[in-house]
């Protein structure tokens, strides 16, 4: 075991796959020589050479394109993003061939590609660094698409995204990059995609979040215990394919919901939990379900920015009204 | 060769073997007269939208004549010689445009990728795999194709400059054939050339007279000795002109004059090669007119086969989606076949009454 934040231990995920793996090459706009600008990438072009840590020219429909063409030609590309708000010139490349080759080929090509995406806001950054555009992507079919919410998740997230047959858009939430430390095995092991996770049991409310998220319902939480209210809380993990499941079978237990996430609420990831809600727990439910999600506007630049970040006050505060409605 | 067959620069005449010629001809022939074929299916209401290849065979059949097994094609959609040469079947092409994706995996064909429909987005494609091949050191080139439309992409300058960047074994070619569906070449680039855009990027562009058998076999050959020794990409410009429609959903007479059409016509590349191959008595038009029957019945026959090939599978919509089913569309689907077994039932008691 050994001390980790969530860059060290994504970086620890790669060091190990590319050690395992000859076939897997990292790339993007300054992965190589400077370890990327979050530094995640830092070390492993010295440890596994230039010809597979490098940086590449900057053009991200390039660097997914190419992606394309190295997965079916045996490799398996892991992409850097720089952020969240930089991926849409690579859009066409994902919804056009990264998530479609399997089916268009009928297996003849597959696309075993991690495209990392560091994503979500209260970074104080400049306008298009602060994008939680996750449901973009869960929208597509042909990805899986998961967000971790602690260093040790995202190390045994990113192995089995390593490892995975099918392309996985991999979102970091930056904001948490460097704000939680704790113990990881500095062991190979994997935790599989598309399972959530009980993080903590209960028996009021269903609060189901993840990335940057978790943590702020963790602080809401203990203002819930003051007001004596016993939260159930799930790390949602993978947003695509979703633990419908899991999901259900709380939400049936605590007859309520709510959904805290940082993306712009209409049409998002929250839609879709309040329509696992109606559709699966339809005669369960003591109130309406709830989404706590960002406002339908940009990211405010900086110095408004609170104004849009979800509080864990008002996840409290939306907490306590679904409880006593 | 000028318009007649004639050749008029015999210094740049590549070395190529009478044998081989004929076939290069033969290849030609075949792909034009499947080609017409699939247009006239199409015109009978047997197959769906279909973009004709007629004028640009020489180009196809060029690189049919250089490829290796072990190489790789990124196609766009119109370059069906190349497609054959690299083992597509013919059945798998119906199928393809019968919209049947059975056909469009192309299984039959070593390394080469399905059709890439958004214009230029394989690009990228074929410098990955280029990557791939020089990290394995595997001695392999990568031919992808483009239009001229497609040089306005910026995925077409992406990819060119990753290939450059990374220099690797890529030739691109460029089917300058006048048109983008409608839009004329002068309304895509005030370049001087299509083949002039490889300076930007720092590796040699050609361009050739694509209706010229001799001119595009000398081309390809020469990019891909200067690429497989490692020295980087080509770009080549094959000049030529699309003498069909777009897609037989496409009508030329609104955007391009008979004249133009008629003046292009004399440069057919079948024709010249031909009026080559009887001048120096290595064909003959008997022989063409048995052959070209020959095909005709072959075709037929295979296309015959295509539609009768069993129907799609509801398990075909779902299978190929994830390698393992995520839980969701395993329900999905079984919602669906629970529809289906209602609508069956419901259909009897109808028929009962």
């Amino acid at each position: 075991m050994k001390i980790m934040n969530m860059v060290n231990a994504i970086n620890d995920a790669l060091d190990i796959k590319l050690k395992e793996d000859p076939n897997i090459v990292v790339y993007g706009e300054d992965v190589g020589v400077e370890g990327g600008v979050f530094r995640v990438t830092e070390g492993l072009q010295k440890k596994h050479g230039a010809d597979r840590v490098f940086d590449s020219p900057l053009a991200e429909s390039g660097i997914v394109g190419t992606a394309v063409g190295m997965a079916a030609a045996g490799l398996r590309p892991v992409v850097e993003m720089q952020f969240c708000g930089f991926v849409y010139p690579a859009f066409n490349q994902i919804i056009s061939h990264v998530s479609r080759m399997r089916n268009r080929t009928r297996g003849k090509y597959t696309m075993p590609i991690v495209i990392r995406v560091p994503y979500g806001g209260g970074i104080n950054a400049l306008e298009h660094h602060s994008e939680s555009m996750e449901a973009l992507y869960a929208h597509i079919p042909g990805l899986k698409v998961v967000i971790p919410s602690t260093p040790a998740d995202a190390k045994g997230m990113l192995i089995s995204a390593l490892e995975s047959p099918d392309p996985v858009m991999f979102m970091e939430p930056k904001r948490i990059y460097r704000a939680i430390k704790q113990e990881v095995s500095e062991d190979s092991y994997s935790i599989p995609l598309g399972k959530g996770k009980i993080l903590h049991p209960g028996t009021d409310v269903t609060v189901i979040a993840y990335g940057a998220m978790v943590r702020e319902v963790q602080k809401a939480m203990v203002m819930a215990k003051e007001a004596g209210i016993s939260v159930e809380l799930i790390d949602l993990r993978s947003i695509y394919p979703i633990d419908k499941e899991l999901l259900a079978s709380s939400i049936k237990k605590t007859g309520r919901v709510v959904f805290v996430a940082e993306e712009p609420t209409a049409f998002g990831v929250g839609a879709e939990i309040m329509a696992i809600a109606n559709e699966e727990a339809f005669l369960y439910l003591q109130a309406p379900p709830k989404r706590v999600s960002a406002f339908d506007t940009i990211v405010p630049l900086p110095k408004g920015e609170h104004h849009y970040l979800i509080s864990p006050e008002k996840i409290f505060y939306e907490i306590e009204r679904t409880v006593k409605f | 060769m000028d318009d007649q067959g004639k050749i008029i620069s015999p210094s740049h005449l590549p070395e190529i073997s009478n044998e081989l010629l004929i076939k290069a001809f033969q290849d030609m022939l075949f792909a034009r007269t499947a080609d017409q074929m699939i247009v006239s299916y199409q015109r009978q209401g047997r197959i769906f939208t279909y973009p004709p290849n007629l004028g640009q065979e020489a180009i196809h059949s060029a690189v049919a004549q250089v490829i290796k097994h072990d190489d790789w094609l990124v196609p766009a959609f119109r370059e069906m010689g190349a497609w054959l040469a690299k083992g597509v079947t013919l059945k798998d092409l119906f199928l393809y445009f019968m919209g049947n994706e059975t056909g469009g995996s192309f299984s039959s064909a070593h390394n080469m990728f399905p059709v890439s429909v958004p214009i230029a987005s394989q690009l990228p494609h074929a410098a990955g795999i280029g990557y791939a091949i020089k990290l394995k050191k595997l001695d392999q080139v990568v031919y992808a194709f483009t239009g001229d439309g497609g040089t306005s992409e910026g995925d077409f300058h992406e990819a060119l400059n990753f290939a450059a960047v990374w220099k690797v074994p890529v030739v691109f070619i460029i089917q300058n054939n006048q048109f983008a569906i409608s839009v004329p070449l002068r309304m895509q680039t005030v370049s001087d050339s299509l083949a002039i855009k490889a300076q930007a990027y720092g590796m040699p562009g050609l361009q050739v007279d694509g209706n010229d058998f001799f001119a595009m076999f000398a081309a390809i050959k020469e990019a891909e000795e200067h690429t497989r020794t490692g020295n980087g990409p080509v770009l080549i410009e094959a000049v030529t002109y699309r003498q069909g429609a777009h897609t037989t959903s496409d009508d030329p007479t609104k955007y391009r004059t008979r004249e133009e059409e008629e003046a292009w016509q004399k440069k057919d590349p079948v024709n010249r090669l031909r009026n080559y191959l009887i001048d120096k008595k290595l064909w003959e038009e008997s022989r063409e007119e048995e052959l070209i029957s020959q095909f005709r019945k072959e075709i037929d026959r295979i296309f015959v086969e295509a539609e009768n090939h069993p129907s799609y599978p509801l398990e075909d919509v779902f299978q190929y989606q994830y390698a393992e089913m995520p839980d969701d569309l395993k329900r999905q689907k079984i919602e669906h076949e629970r529809f289906l077994e209602w609508s069956r039932s419901r259909t009897k008691k109808e028929v009962a009454r």
